[in-house]
């Protein structure tokens, strides 16, 4: 028992004081943290079980300039202050190279002073605009904003010559971020705002608002969420006899808000990713059998993929693709590399990142898509 | 405007009649022990997630229903048998605690077991809309709101009319006493539980064609069903039914009328006077404190 514990303490000391060669066998070591369990688990959870898959295929095949890639990762159960933390254990303590994650924006924003301040590249999995804008040296990200969601719908609008629109959206963080790109954006468009309303994400009838609505002139409504909420919308639209096209929000591209609407979702037009429409988009399409080899894999192990883990595939393929540009786990380099990342083809759309955009996507990584037949439907 | 406001009040009485159907099952367990039983969301979850996953596995919806408010009651039995019954003796809030836990633990289980998807239950006799007036209602509503007045008279029956009903009470009343005049409290409490879990389930049922379901669906049912049953006075079936509509309507005018954005805080503003002025409900009994 004694000499266990020697044996321990002594090897401790020596992995401590480094005396362990440091060869290229070494694995590169990537830091995540995910929001797993918790309120945006459905992002979260998908996003783990890519980079799982991703990790072990790239290991077997492998690794990435011969070496293997260890995946540290911790759930922060969308909590912010925990997200802190665990940011600061992967720096310090798992000496990380590279860190993907923080699957919601209140846990990435949390985590940049931390991360600007040791230096590490870090890929965000988040929505918010705010994270890559103003730019910050270390910081990138790979999921839509929520202002690219707001454009695409307002230039479909632009398109069918609607000026008027009412919005109704809930009072959650998502919601309402996308509320306030919907207002500040819809100027630009020619588009006024004649209706504003709200509703708890956790309600079951919002006819009492959308009757508000329909005694409005609107031309159009735009319901900004995600969850159940949504669908409740769409019904009640429907039960009131509404007969206006009704815009939702990327957060509902999911086979869940047609079965939960049912017939009432027919028309519903939503800027998704193309992801969830990758059957259909034209063989002359790159990013085609990108979106279709990612699904079929997703799909072989885990069931129905999600836009959101399609997120997690793009961060992570970015950094493997940088790294092995830079030849190495070096921070710096693979900062610059991943800045210079140019025509990546992924899950989003296409990656054209620079000095000025660490985002790197345009408005075509949105498709507008149409619920028909209780499908999605590219429109035109 | 006049139309308008009918579709407030359509509104409001459809999601009155959820709480309401909701806060009834509050009742059982109340009268039977004080305890108010913060599960008793999770047993309305419960119902309409177990229905759910039945239907999946083929069952037509009326087996599926009924098999769901079985199982749901089982499982009322055995929280009572295996949480509340270990604690006898302890005092009524410690009791309220162990629901708390239970309804932790149960929304755990429903978790684990099918996930955190949302569902929906097909309504049960269509989706087109009924006109009234300038206002339209689904039909669901009137199954909800016509379901709740059948409970309200059962439960009101079973309270006042039948032998166990009033032996239940008199549990609540004086437990020793009870006991004494040869009531089995123990089996009482089993029995409060069932069926109280049983009320949930159905409730849970009727309302998810409406509001959906997921496992963490009984939270919000829950609460807003426990302030119906507070306003109208816990205990007393139709109190929980009147503060219900109240409370929808309240929400569905505050909305409506005022701003969308206050209508919790309009709902919530008149529970908090309610409780300050009539702190046993508008149709509470009046109790003195018992020594």
């Amino acid at each position: 028992m004694k000499s266990k514990v020697w044996k321990t303490i002594l090897a401790s000391t020596l992995l401590l004081a480094g005396v362990q060669p440091a060869g290229a066998a070494d694995p590169i070591k990537l830091g995540s943290f995910l929001a797993v369990t918790g309120p945006a688990s459905f992002l979260g959870d998908p996003e783990l079980k890519t980079l799982q898959m991703l990790v072990e295929e790239i290991n077997a095949k492998g690794g990435v300039k011969g070496r293997k890639i260890e995946l540290v990762h911790y759930d922060t159960g969308g909590k912010a202050q925990d997200a802190v933390g665990f940011v600061k254990r992967l720096i310090r303590n798992d000496q990380v190279d590279i860190l993907v994650g923080g699957t919601t924006s209140g846990d990435t924003l949390a985590v940049i002073p931390e991360v600007e301040k040791a230096g590490i590249p870090l890929v965000s999995l988040a929505g918010a605009i705010e994270i890559v804008e103003p730019v910050k040296e270390w910081v990138f990200k790979t999921a839509h904003t929520d202002r690219m969601a707001a454009a695409k719908i307002f230039e479909d609008l632009r398109k069918l010559g609607l000026t008027k629109v009412a919005l109704i959206g809930g009072d959650g963080g998502f919601d309402k971020s996308g509320h306030e790109q919907l207002l500040k954006l819809a100027p630009d468009y020619g588009i006024s705002i004649i209706a504003d309303e709200s509703y708890g994400n956790k309600d079951t009838d919002m006819t009492a608002q959308l009757t508000k609505i329909r005694a409005s002139d609107a031309q159009a409504v735009i319901n900004f969420g995600f969850g159940q909420a949504p669908a409740i919308v769409t019904k009640n639209m429907k039960q009131l006899g509404i007969d206006l096209p009704l815009y939702q929000s990327h957060g509902v591209a999911s086979k869940t808000f047609i079965e939960l609407a049912g017939e009432a979702a027919e028309g519903v037009r939503l800027p998704a990713a193309a992801l969830v429409v990758a059957e259909q988009l034209p063989d002359t399409d790159p990013q085609k059998p990108v979106l279709l080899d990612y699904k079929k894999r997703f799909e072989a192990k885990y069931g129905p993929v999600s836009t959101f883990g399609g997120h997690a595939y793009d961060g992570l393929m970015i950094v493997v693709a940088a790294i092995e540009r830079a030849g190495g786990p070096d921070k710096a380099k693979v900062r610059d590399e991943i800045e210079k990342t140019h025509g990546f083809i992924g899950t989003a759309g296409v990656f054209n990142m620079g000095p000025e955009d660490h985002m790197g996507l345009n408005l075509d990584a949105f498709k507008m898509v149409e619920i028909r037949g209780g499908a999605w439907k590219i429109v035109n | 405007m006049p139309e308008q406001l009918l579709q407030f009040l359509a509104t409001g009485v459809t999601v009155g009649s959820i709480y309401a159907l909701v806060g009834l099952g509050f009742a059982l367990i109340y009268n039977a022990s004080d305890v108010v039983n913060f599960a008793q969301g999770e047993f309305v979850m419960l119902g309409a997630m177990t229905t759910v996953a039945l239907l999946g596995a083929g069952l037509p919806l009326v087996l599926a229903a009924v098999v769901a408010t079985l199982l749901t009651a089982l499982v009322g039995l055995l929280l009572e048998r295996f949480a509340i019954e270990p604690a006898a003796g302890a005092s009524v809030v410690s009791t309220i605690i162990i629901t708390i836990g239970a309804a932790i633990f149960l929304r755990g289980g429903v978790l684990l077991l099918w996930g955190k998807g949302f569902h929906a239950l097909p309504p049960f006799t269509g989706d087109t809309p009924i006109r009234l007036g300038g206002a339209t209602l689904l039909p669901q509503s009137l199954w909800v709101l016509g379901v709740t007045a059948l409970l309200v008279a059962l439960v009101h029956a079973f309270f006042n009319r039948t032998l166990l009903g009033k032996a239940l009470l008199a549990c609540s009343f004086n437990r020793n006493a009870a006991q004494l005049v040869g009531i089995n409290v123990r089996v009482m409490l089993r029995l409060a539980y069932a069926l109280s879990a049983a009320l949930g389930a159905l409730a849970g049922i009727l309302v998810a064609p409406i509001t959906f379901t997921s496992y963490e669906a009984g939270v919000m049912l829950g609460l807003k069903g426990f302030s119906a049953a507070i306003v109208g006075g816990i205990g007393n079936p139709m109190g929980a039914v009147a503060g219900g509509l109240l409370l929808g309507v309240l929400e569905s005018l505050g909305a409506g009328l005022i701003s969308s954005g206050y209508k919790d805080a309009i709902a919530f503003l008149f529970v908090l006077m309610v409780l300050f002025f009539e702190p046993t409900g508008l149709f509470g009994h009046k109790t003195a404190e018992r020594v």
